[in-house]
């Protein structure tokens, strides 16, 4: 058991113990193995549980947390999206602020494949290229012949709440043609923008250009991405009768289940998978000494929620681009330092 | 212009080297996009192709990772709903 437990993260009641575990090649006697590409490669294991449109559930296994977390911060942070980034408002005479509603309308996540196009620095000019187009031309009017006593602005007032139904595509150049297929819009139509009321007027420009999360959160592909190390939850000693009912109880449903044992009903650990470690266990006294709460270090749950402008799946598989890319960059950029210090030698 | 990302990674995948002594990285401050690392070797070896080793298992581990989970994909094992 000693060579597993190597493996756990133990969960006490006031701290976390065996952290960060012994990981290096001289942490350990002779017993240890230096790191071999086919050994990582046989130690590897991914399980996709579930892949829906917004979402991927899938299991990570024999990994080291730094890259689990390296992959988890690129997801959030480094996969390009397009975005919202310029507001040139023409006429706005709402109650909302220009700043504020420009802002709001930064936020709107926007169907559009970030592949498709170029970044656009500071100097550049817009191109059909760099950047998508949008128009937001409202007013807001008095619907006639609605009885005095009615009270709901919908039905008074035409276009008194703006939704992001409202912005409409340019296409510019060859874009029409480029995305015949899927045209550029907002992902949802029901994301309420400002509110107006008869006589305001918005009428506004937006240009739509390709960022990271790193510069602006709007540009974040996903609505989170998080990651949780599989619990192993150990029994030491057998857990019977009543207690076992109340072992139980003390555990999310599914987790532990109660089973007749030579006669005795004994709590046996089901699905480990569903714990969500509340530690409630730790907060009795009669579990003493008989149950140890740990994680297993190199197990990952990842759970990845798009926004829906990449598929879920499709954003795993480019983070891991992303981390192989800066590790190319880093590479040269050593290179051309060692080159550049033996030339001054 | 690293930070954790890169950073920890790469302390990582140097550390697993048998040849290299002592692996570590600081961010001297956090609103300057800048990591110290020092890589200290045993004689055996030259730190600066311990970080090049490094930066290439790396790669690797990613492209491991990323062929395993493309071949999962295609597999097909998994449900779409929930």
């Amino acid at each position: 058991m000693a060579l597993e437990d190597r493996n756990r993260v133990v969960v006490l009641k006031d701290r976390v113990e065996n952290i960060s575990g012994a990981d290096y090649p001289m942490g350990f006697d002779s017993e240890d193995v230096p790191f071999h590409l086919e050994n990582f490669r046989d130690g590897l294991d991914i399980k996709i549980i579930r892949v829906t449109p917004t979402d991927i559930e899938f299991d990570l296994i024999g990994v080291d947390a730094s890259i689990a977390n390296a992959l988890r911060r690129i997801l959030i942070a480094e996969i390009p999206t397009m975005a919202i980034e310029k507001v040139y408002m023409i006429n706005n005479t709402g109650i909302m602020q220009d700043e504020v509603l420009a802002h709001r309308l930064g936020l709107i996540p926007i169907l559009a494949d970030p592949n498709e196009f170029q970044w656009k620095r500071s100097g550049d000019p817009p191109t059909d290229q760099n950047t998508i187009v949008f128009k937001l031309d409202v007013a807001c009017k008095a619907i006639p012949n609605v009885p005095e006593s009615e009270t709901d602005p919908k039905k008074k007032y035409e276009n008194s709440s703006i939704y992001s139904s409202h912005i409409v595509w340019e296409p510019k150049g060859d874009q029409e043609i480029r995305f015949a297929n899927s045209p550029v819009r907002p992902i949802h139509d029901d994301i309420l923008v400002t509110k107006l009321r008869p006589g305001q007027v918005i009428n506004c420009e937006l240009h739509c250009e390709k960022g990271v999360g790193k510069d602006h959160a709007k540009f974040s592909p996903v609505a989170t991405a998080s990651y949780r190390l599989l619990p192993d939850i150990q029994i030491l000693e057998d857990i019977t009768g009543e207690d076992a009912e109340f072992f139980r109880g003390c555990f999310p449903p599914g987790v532990v289940d109660v089973v007749e044992e030579n006669g005795v009903r004994t709590a046996r650990v089901v699905n480990p998978r569903k714990d969500t470690v509340s530690r409630e266990v730790l907060r009795h006294k009669q579990f003493d000494g008989k149950v140890r709460l740990t994680r297993v270090r190199d197990h990952f749950i990842f759970n990845v929620e798009s926004t829906g402008t990449i598929a879920p799946e499709m954003l795993v598989s480019q983070a891991l681009d992303i981390l192989i890319e800066k590790c190319d960059i880093s590479k040269a950029a050593l290179e051309k330092a060692v080159k550049g210090s033996e030339e001054d030698e | 212009e690293e930070d954790h990302t890169l950073g920890n990674s790469l302390r990582w995948a140097i550390m697993q080297n048998s040849q290299v002594d002592f692996c570590g990285y600081s961010i001297p401050h956090p609103s300057e996009a800048k990591t110290n690392l020092r890589i200290q070797t045993t004689d055996r070896s030259n730190a600066v192709e311990s970080m090049g080793k490094g930066l290439d298992d790396l790669r690797s581990v990613c492209q491991i990772i990323k062929g395993k989970f493309q071949q999962r994909l295609r597999e097909d094992n998994y449900s779409r709903t929930g």
